[in-house]
């Protein structure tokens, strides 16, 4: 039975009563439940160990613990038994006997489940001495790990809300504004504007309503740090909104969510619950006289939407455009009030800076941009992950310290980092170290976190017309320079891709992303053609071998690759016959095939089927179009 | 159209605050799958919103379907790290197993094909979403298989 907390002693004494009720050295099973491990189908796991536990009759004496999302995405569904720490990677179903009976009864290592370092060969046995966690700095992420998202009783136990008692009670709304100046903490979500700055502002706007919102509609593809943080550790996100909430003097927000993550949408709503319920939201906040609440928001599905004046529109109920901002919104923001929004990751970085102080916080990262930031390391890459750094560390320790390098033994082509905004950083960039602004220096931005790593078998003119594909759909439509620029653009990447390219087509993509760039309203526009022009600046090779030799060097290009099965290797499975959605395969059993081009479809099928690598995507030249049609 | 009373509820959840009209078109098609004209035409009147708006707003968030969708909703994710893991080619394979293109519902209702812009499983991808489960490590034969299988499960009406 929960009571209201009625000021700080409550918090306190509820806090040292949850922690006499844990026993450190209770066997516990923590897994991650996270949607990645989700989809692996760790829901079938967890119940697996309930009714192994029940036959064992220990169910009283070992914990199952549903975390959040510890980052090791790739190695799901993960299992940590404690408190020996022991690290089961890929655990099915079928290994739940196994663990219940040889580690937890028998106290043995299982070998097989064992992470087995690519690099060493090593079986690592200790969650802690896991390559790609130890070499990152997980101040954020490293929670996740150990508490239910569902239990706010988990959070207070590892002593949450410890820096919302200090803020609310040992300091005046502009120390907590102060101290956020010092800490040099900025925004998450891509600008990377300094936030106690942008609270100062709100604070000193002259209204007696104000507006605090966190923006989690995080719409970068690749990038799910802020999925991981708020379904994961749903009370960090809260307690930091919280103490914005006092410095800049509001008393009602917002947590705005992309309804495309389900679980995160649930896992806040929970928090809200139980944190108003234990009076950590609501009236006079731990008697400090401090009322604030808080609602959800699901968003609709417009990638515009993660910009913050269209946010704002979606909010009161509008179209998601964006609006001219002649007034900054921490003066007049959502309905014409003074607003402050901030990320997710942002927020949870608040509790850390007020409990630790300031200074430890800003002793972490480089001279312009302080602490940790997440990462999502994906793509051709073999540790996928989430990964939290301190600021300045390069690119090259993240995706080969980190990330494990390229699986295959294929080369390392380009990083895309800032999602559709963002640009792609070729190999001899790679020891830049990252920071807000050491990224927008060459041509890409920090963005929100994603970063996906590319081989020598992506196409960089493909990239380019995807991403402006992306943006065509989510362009509002609002400016003609983002409208008809990014579509136009489109076009002639398209055109280019296929075999079509025209000499003059490099020429038009910068002369029309220059446009797109200076005349359209948002950040949306004035960064679409970020992905064009940085893979012409680092990659114009390979513009210029789809437009004057016709050929895609990455055989990636539909319209300019064949695929062509190697005598040599094939054994005449007939895997590929079967497949073919065009019969377009011919070859007699156990003989080699051949595939009958004018049938090809260029699926790819028999590509994705072979087990002997016999099936190979050629590069194909087409006739150059002729110079009158050029012109 | 959707029950009155159902209308009703969802109407009070949200005070029949027009700030909160996304969060009341979410959960009317949540409960019958898509945006029915009449049900619109219901909220409009009773939150007194011009039509006009109401239509700018069901056709500027994509999370919005005007037209029924199918008993089966299948999602392509084509986020980054899908696409560069070959996404474009399980997204044919659908379409051709389907019958349908991205955006459309077959002509029974059976199947409804989206894409996605990113599911955040990049560890998985390329991803498949049948019906809310995902389907990770996709190559264009499995995706294949994946969709006979149920279309088998369903019977032979299954389009």
């Amino acid at each position: 039975m929960v009571h209201r907390l009625k000021g700080p002693d409550d918090l306190a004494r509820l806090r040292e009563q949850l922690q006499g009720q844990r026993d450190p050295n209770k066997p516990c099973l923590a897994i991650c439940a996270g949607t990645g491990c989700q989809a692996y189908g760790v829901g079938r796991v967890i119940a697996a160990f309930e009714e192994e536990l029940e036959k064992h009759g220990l169910t009283n004496q070992v914990e199952v613990l549903a975390t959040g999302c510890p980052g090791f995405c790739e190695r799901g569904p993960l299992v940590v038994v404690r408190p020996a720490g022991i690290f089961y990677q890929r655990v099915q179903v079928k290994d739940v006997p196994d663990i219940v009976q040889q580690t937890i009864v028998n106290g043995q290592v299982i070998e097989r489940l064992l992470y087995d370092d690519p690099l060493t060969g090593e079986k690592i046995v200790n969650e802690k001495d896991i390559p790609f966690y130890k070499q990152q700095r997980r101040e954020i992420l490293w929670i996740n790990g150990q508490l239910d998202p569902t239990r706010i009783e988990d959070y207070i136990a590892l002593g949450g809300y410890r820096a919302l008692v200090k803020a609310l009670l040992e300091m005046s709304p502009e120390e907590v504004v102060d101290a956020i100046k010092r800490s040099g903490l900025r925004g998450r979500g891509g600008a990377g504007f300094p936030t106690g700055r942008k609270w100062e502002s709100c604070r000193q706007a002259d209204d007696q309503t104000k507006y605090i919102i966190c923006n989690a509609d995080e719409g970068d593809p690749g990038a799910f740090m802020d999925r991981a943080v708020l379904e994961g550790n749903p009370h960090s996100v809260l307690e930091g909104m919280i103490i914005g909430a006092y410095a800049i003097g509001s008393h009602l927000g917002y947590i705005y969510v992309r309804n495309e993550y389900p679980m995160a949408v649930e896992n806040a709503a929970l928090a809200l619950d139980a944190a108003r319920a234990l009076g950590l939201l609501g009236e006079d906040i731990l008697g400090s006289g401090f009322d604030f609440d808080l609602q959800i928001r699901r968003g609709g599905g417009a990638f515009v939407c993660g910009e913050s004046s269209a946010l704002m529109q979606s909010l009161q109920g509008n179209v998601g455009e964006p609006q001219a901002k002649y007034v900054r919104s921490v003066e007049r923001g959502l309905w014409e009030r003074p607003t402050v929004l901030n990320n997710v990751e942002t927020l949870a970085n608040v509790p850390l800076i007020i409990a630790k102080g300031w200074e430890a916080y800003a002793n972490i990262g480089t001279e312009s941009s302080k602490g940790t930031k997440i990462f999502s390391l994906v793509g051709k890459i073999n540790n996928t992950g989430l990964v939290e750094v301190p600021m300045g560390v390069s690119l090259r320790q993240i995706i080969f310290d980190i990330g494990g390098g390229i699986p295959g033994g294929k080369a390392f082509k380009a990083v895309q980092t800032g999602g559709p905004s963002g640009g792609c950083i070729p190999e001899d960039m790679l020891d830049l170290p990252v920071d807000f602004d050491e990224l927008s220096k060459v041509g890409s931005m920090m963005g929100s976190g994603g970063m996906i790593v590319m081989d020598e078998g992506t196409c960089m003119v493909d990239i380019a017309r995807y991403f402006l594909d992306f943006l065509k759909e989510e362009s509002c439509g609002k400016c003609v320079p983002c409208r008809e620029g990014i579509a136009r653009s489109l076009e002639i990447l398209n055109r280019i891709c296929q075999g079509k390219g025209r000499p003059e087509d490099m020429d038009l993509l910068e002369e029309l992303s220059e446009t797109i760039q200076g005349f359209s309203l948002c950040a949306l526009g004035r960064t679409a053609p970020n992905p064009v022009l940085s893979t012409l600046k680092y990659f114009r090779d390979e513009y210029e071998a789809h437009i004057f030799e016709r050929r895609c060097p990455a055989g990636v290009c539909k319209a300019l690759i064949e695929y062509w099965i190697d005598p040599e290797l094939c054994t005449g499975c007939g895997a590929c016959t079967r497949v073919c959605p065009q019969e377009a395969i011919l070859g007699e059993k156990k003989a080699a095939h051949s595939v009958t081009r004018s049938d090809c479809i260029k699926c790819g099928a028999c590509y994705d089927v072979c087990r002997f690598e016999a099936i190979a995507i050629r590069s194909v030249g087409i006739e150059p179009v002729p110079a009158v049609e050029a012109n | 159209m959707t029950e009155k009373a159902t209308l009703e509820t969802i109407l009070t959840r949200y005070d029949r605050d027009p700030a909160n009209i996304i969060s009341i078109l979410q959960d009317i098609q949540t409960e019958a799958n898509w945006l029915p004209e009449e049900d619109l035409r219901y909220v409009c009147a009773q939150m007194e919103i011009p039509l006009s708006k109401m239509m700018a707003l069901a056709t500027f968030y994509k999370a919005f379907s005007l037209e029924p969708r199918g008993k089966h909703i299948v999602s392509v994710c084509l986020g980054t790290a899908c696409h560069v893991r070959g996404a474009q080619r399980i997204a044919g394979a659908v379409e051709r197993e389907l019958g349908i293109q991205s955006g459309e519902t077959d002509a029974d209702l059976q199947w409804t094909l989206e894409t996605v812009g990113c599911l955040g499983a990049c560890a998985l991808g390329p991803i498949v979403v049948v019906d809310g489960e995902y389907h990770g490590q996709m190559t264009s034969a499995k995706a294949t298989r994946l969709l006979s299988k149920i279309k088998k499960a369903d019977g032979n009406g299954a389009g």
